[in-house]
């Protein structure tokens, strides 16, 4: 498949982002650069300072809601991609409603409690839809640690599995990033590899 | 009984076991984990009484905070 071919296919998809911080702002671009249709994003949070180390915001957004700040940024980038957003806290009665319709689902909440909700929502609620999970990328280095894990046909995991982020282990852009497009690649080998 | 744990064949010494004991056999101690049996999820609430038999595949997902 050559470039235009890929923007073709990938553009009949919709891709749900379930939160617009380090792993899903980045995670989204990269999904819009590559030419996805349609890309839902849910986050009820404003862009700050504290973010820019590894979000994929810029300092004059400092301020403004995620969604509408990560909004500007991919039609800064393709103004093809249809961008829906929710300025929202997303929980086990909403996700259903709010990704419904989606080819396949991001995860990218910061704690591991809204992780363990997502997966339990999708798993139970929309059954067959692929949710990729970021867990484990706090800190540096330990490039060979990140890995992705298909459990199955609707469940990926990337990440270490092992790191917690904290004071002394904060998440910093080169790891968050992989793994923001550790994620954004298995959307598209799940979405490309599909029989039309 | 002989398992499938996380991609990898497993020998354990019991005829079956819950997901509880299984976490608590293998020591799994991470804070907060998902588990799927034969490719269904497991809500917590049924790590009790929710049994492992001979032959089954079981995949554990350690969740950890950061995005």
């Amino acid at each position: 498949m050559n470039s235009q071919e890929i923007r073709k296919r990938l553009s009949a998809y919709r891709v749900g982002i379930a939160g617009a911080g380090g792993l899903g702002s980045n995670c989204a671009v990269a999904l819009a650069r590559c030419g996805v249709g349609t890309i839902v994003i849910c986050d009820f949070d404003r862009v700050e300072e504290p973010n820019l180390n590894r979000q994929y915001y810029f300092l004059s957004q400092c301020g403004m809601k995620k969604t509408d700040a990560l909004k500007e940024n991919i039609y800064a980038v393709n103004p093809a991609v249809r961008v829906i957003t929710h300025d929202i806290i997303l929980d086990r009665q909403n996700i259903p409603v709010i990704f419904e319709g989606c080819d396949v689902i991001v995860e990218a909440f910061d704690r591991a409690e809204m992780k363990e909700m997502i997966i339990d929502a999708v798993q139970t609620s929309l059954p067959g839809v692929p949710l990729i999970v970021g867990s484990g990328l706090a800190g540096w280095g330990r490039n060979d640690a990140l890995r992705s894990r298909k459990i199955d046909d609707t469940l990926y995991i990337c990440g270490d599995e092992t790191s917690e982020t904290s004071e002394e282990l904060p998440p910093l852009a080169p790891r968050v990033g992989i793994v923001a497009s550790m994620q954004a690649n298995i959307v598209l080998e799940i979405l490309l590899d599909r029989q039309q | 009984m002989k398992i499938r744990l996380n991609n990898r064949d497993e020998e354990i010494e019991r005829q079956s076991l819950t997901v509880s004991e299984l976490l608590a056999y293998k020591k799994y101690t991470f804070r907060l984990r998902t588990v799927k049996v034969n490719g269904v999820y497991i809500h917590p609430d049924l790590y009790d009484s929710t049994i492992i038999r001979d032959g089954d595949n079981v995949q554990v997902i350690y969740l950890m905070s950061g995005g």
